[in-house]
């Protein structure tokens, strides 16, 4: 990963320098090795915090919506997965095309802290990786874990070295690279299999959880209506806990339903759920469902098609389908 | 066990349709009295149960002793819920929240110049009411009220009929814009406050349109006003109203609590938030 | 001192439970939070924190205060009752239990909020010494010891012993009900352990982190800090950061229409959040640059300035682990001018 940030740094030093943009979206090192923060970077700053490593797993494709409003063109720098993103913001004309470069970079993987703190490793100084091996200097000693068993849930289902956009590739050799993925929909089909009762107990578990903290929604690139209907005080519905009723649990299935089709599936609603409950899940399920419904398709994969459930064709499975499903009559 | 959050009921027995999107609401407990007693400046929380609750100024004077009322105007959900009221209604009510105008200490004795423009004059309107009653231990009353047009004045009735019939009390009306029927003066309050020769040995209380008391203030400043002279009441989103839930915090102060009533030389030491 | 061995833990929370609700961190949904005690349940005492912090004991997410009955133009107000039963909060770590006294400051000021100050008079804290901080730790810069706690009883954790010692009268009429199925013991493991972890203390990250600065700091100086607007940009105006502070104290109240009439409730609310200030006629902190100004000004300014210098943190390090974006009051400090 150092290679990679040093070559970063150079073409993103040569952009800036020939004038094709004014300012870049990176990340910026933190007080630790792994608490990364999203920061933009003009010409005459100083890099020296500028970073690429396995934790920026932080998608930035949202932060181009506010950042394309403003003057000047800004380079934004996306992984294969950002690149679906920012496909489907395009679609949606959230992001000003003109106003981004885009350069796309390679990604091994992205690291979760947490998974690595539930292996015990904990009080962490440092961190260095390797292609398979991470090892950690902590404050009770030297620790090692497995790369592969401390991904971020979404790289475990990797879509892939290719992007779906680009103006630019650091690495074009990199796009064709095979990488392992797990099926995404198997946890999905393991709900499926559950009777209703213990569905119904699964996600009532998981949801009660939330403290409406909304990280899910704010951080959710398909998130983007200038006033969410949660927000709107004149709504009836509170963007609030009120952890007595069910309405609670409503919120994340409503929110499903809002970006279903929209979904690239990117993950990053569990990746900040502090209460990591698996919301990735109910997004996969709708997948899943759109893909054995209306054919097989990827949000995000260009900018141009229409989602299923924006299409109509004659081809389209009737109301009924859900009775054929095992729904009741 | 009792808690401040915990409302008592009350039964609105008068509504008065002031201008067209200002009502005035008389409020009681239901065994007829009133809810509890306050000062000129203080707020209180009322509330329509599943609509919402919201910090209003008592507009009457505590110097009445039967009831109070509400200058209301309709601008959101429980406003617009408010203005459907009619006669014998219950709502639910708490309070005294926040710190008076020191009516019986730095103001005593002193000329006073109110200031108010549109709705801005609903909390004047219970320390003018107060200082009449109390004619004897206050000196010279200017009162400048500006609105947008005629039938925006609140309480126009009352400062016709009582304030402009007080002994010692100028009354000085002034609208936005040219209007038929109108042959008082025309203009903004800020210049308007300019124009008249007001003594500048007077404590000012102001209450308006942000703008209207950014540009009044500038305005009392060239006239030789100091801020140490002027005060105004705050008005920010509340929920507890006792310096809690932390929505009006702005710098160290809660403007529940330790406002709504500040003096500008106060308000300056505030990050400029409210 | 007394003393039970760990495999004989759950004996020593059955002895709490029988007469009080004891609640204390337990594993459940993947997640560790203080739910109530039951048989069984996946008791984790070795996690460092619940997600939550454990003023969820005394100000809860969401209570119901009162409800009404509405007919016709009547109105029928129904308070909800106070808790009056004792309850036991279990395994509260030294900073959480700081907390519980910042969060005083506001609820048991006049006028007292009464559901806050019953349940702060019926709950026992047993707060628990911490034996392996983490580096996201920096309790000590606010003169918390995190290996003696404050609390109705404190209890240490070494090797498979856990170690009980009363504090207050609480806490010795809670080892009372308990004392048959604990020890007498001797405190030198403890004295011992407390040595080895403060030793640890010393090596933590953040002690690099000045909090001087900020004690004589001008509050309009800090307020106008051009470092707020490189801080706010990549906050995404969640409420993570507030909901699993400690100390964050700001509430909404609100009401639910049940269908059977109108429930008032109280529950946690954010600065960060757009409607937080919001009114009819618009917002005084229109930018979320002002509004991720306000949680931090409020924290190492405001508080200080009305309560005797005490900051408004304790230095649990949730919000550095939980921010989606990693902002959090370490950064912020260091920004300020609290980087040694």
């Amino acid at each position: 990963m150092r290679e990679i940030r040093e070559l970063l740094v150079k073409k993103i030093n040569e952009l800036l320098e020939n004038g094709t943009v004014d300012r870049v979206i990176g990340w910026k090192a933190g007080e630790f090795c792994y608490d990364v923060t999203p920061a933009v970077y003009k010409k005459e700053d100083n890099f020296d915090d500028f970073l690429f490593d396995g934790f920026c797993g932080a998608n930035q494709s949202k932060y181009l919506i506010e950042e394309t409003k403003k003057e000047g063109k800004i380079l934004t720098l996306l992984k294969p997965c950002d690149s679906y993103s920012f496909n489907q913001l395009l679609k949606e004309h959230r992001i000003d095309r003109e106003k981004v470069y885009v350069l796309g970079i390679p990604c091994h993987g992205m690291l979760d802290i947490n998974k690595m703190k539930e292996q015990g490793i904990t009080g962490i100084l440092s961190i260095t990786e390797t292609d398979d091996v991470v090892t950690a200097d902590t404050l009770y000693g030297e620790k090692t874990c497995n790369r592969k068993e401390v991904l971020l849930e979404r790289c475990l289902c990797c879509k892939g070295s290719k992007h779906m956009v680009y103006d630019e590739l650091l690495m074009p050799e990199e796009e064709e690279k095979e990488v392992e993925t797990l099926d995404r929909f198997s946890k999905v089909a393991e709900l499926e299999a559950m009777t209703a009762e213990e569905r119904f107990a699964f996600w009532r578990t998981e949801l009660s959880k939330c403290i409406r903290c909304n990280a899910c929604r704010n951080v959710c690139p398909a998130c983007s209506c200038r006033t969410c209907v949660f927000d709107n005080a004149n709504s009836g519905v509170a963007a609030k806990v009120n952890a007595d009723t069910f309405e609670e649990n409503m919120f994340h299935i409503i929110r499903a339903w809002h970006v279903a089709g929209r979904c690239t599936d990117c993950g990053e609603c569990s990746r900040v759920c502090p209460q990591n409950i698996p919301l990735h899940l109910l997004n996969r399920k709708f997948i899943k469902d759109m893909d054995e419904f209306y054919g097989e398709f990827q949000a995000g994969t260009d900018a141009e098609t229409k989602g299923p459930l924006t299409a109509f064709t004659m081809e389209d499975c009737e109301p009924d389908i859900v009775y054929t499903r095992g729904g009741d009559k | 066990m009792n808690d401040v959050l915990i409302p008592k009921i009350g039964v609105v027995t008068d509504v008065r349709q002031d201008t067209p999107d200002v009502k005035t609401f008389r409020v009681v407990t239901p065994d007829g009295k009133k809810a509890f007693e306050h000062m000129p400046g203080q707020c209180a929380m009322l509330s329509i149960p599943g609509v919402g609750e919201a910090m209003f100024s008592i507009t009457s004077s505590p110097t009445n002793t039967e009831f109070m009322e509400f200058s209301i105007k309709k601008c959101g959900c429980l406003t617009d819920w408010l203005h459907q009221m009619e006669v014998g209604q219950m709502i639910t009510i708490r309070g005294p929240y926040g710190n008076p105008f020191p009516v019986d200490t730095e103001l005593k004795g002193k000329n006073l110049i109110f200031i108010a423009g549109g709705i801005g004059l609903a909390p004047l309107r219970s320390v003018i009411n107060y200082c009449r009653d109390k004619r004897s231990e206050y000196g010279n009353i200017d009162i400048v009220y500006g609105s947008r047009s005629a039938d925006d004045l609140v309480d126009y009735q009352e400062i016709i009929d009582e304030w402009e019939k007080t002994e010692g009390v100028n009354v000085y009306l002034t609208i936005d814009r040219e209007q038929e029927g109108w042959d008082g003066h025309v203009g903004f309050v800020p210049n308007y406050v300019k124009e008249l020769n007001l003594s500048v040995d007077s404590t000012v209380l102001i209450c308006g349109p942000p703008i209207m008391i950014k540009f009044t203030l500038a305005g009392l400043q060239e006239l030789g006003f100091k801020k140490e002279q002027v005060y105004t009441t705050l008005e920010l989103r509340m929920k507890c109203g006792v310096g809690k839930c932390g929505r009006c915090n702005v710098g160290s102060k809660y403007v529940c609590k330790d406002g709504p009533v500040f003096r500008f030389d106060q308000i300056d030491e505030l990050p400029d938030e409210y | 001192m007394f003393k039970i061995s760990m495999n004989e833990a759950d004996k020593l929370f059955k002895a709490i439970a029988e007469s009080d609700t004891l609640y204390l961190p337990i594993e459940k949904g993947d997640q560790i939070e203080f739910y109530e005690y039951h048989e069984g349940a996946n008791v984790r005492l070795d996690a460092l924190h619940t997600v939550k912090s454990a003023k969820d004991a005394f100000l809860p997410n969401c209570e119901t205060m009162m409800e009404f009955k509405m007919e016709g133009k009547n109105i029928e107000i129904k308070e909800a009752d106070r808790i009056a039963e004792e309850f036991v909060v279990f395994g509260v770590r030294a900073c959480d239990a700081r907390s519980f006294a910042i969060l005083d400051k506001v609820y048991l000021s006049d006028p007292v909020d009464s559901f806050y100050a019953a349940r702060r008079e019926h709950g026992i804290v047993v707060s628990m010494a911490c034996n392996r901080p983490e580096e996201t730790c920096f309790c000590n810069k606010f003169d918390i010891d995190a290996t003696n706690p404050e609390g109705d009883v404190v209890v240490w954790i070494v090797g498979d012993e856990l170690f009980w010692e009363a504090k207050t009268e609480k806490g010795t009429a809670l080892t009372e009900k308990v004392k048959s199925v604990l020890t007498d013991a001797d405190s030198e493991p403890v004295e011992k352990q407390q040595k080895e972890v403060k030793a640890i203390m010393e090596k933590l990250p953040l002690n690099s982190m000045d909090m001087e600065y900020l004690k004589d700091a001008d509050m309009m100086e800090l307020f106008n800090s051009p470092k707020w607007n490189e801080l706010y940009q990549s906050c995404l105006g969640c409420g993570t950061c507030t909901f699993i502070c400690p100390t964050c104290q700001c509430y909404d109240i609100r009401d639910y229409d049940t269908g059977h009439g109108i429930v008032r409730y109280r529950c946690w609310d954010s600065c960060m959040y757009k409607d937080f200030t919001m009114m009819a006629h618009g917002t005084n902190r229109k930018t979320q640059m002002e509004r991720f100004r306000q949680r931090f000004m409020h924290k190492l300014s405001y508080f200080p300035i009305n309560n005797d210098g005490e900051f408004g943190c304790v230095g649990c390090g949730r919000c550095i682990s939980k921010c989606p974006i990693s902002m959090n009051i370490t950064k912020v400090i260091k920004a300020l001018g609290g980087d040694n």
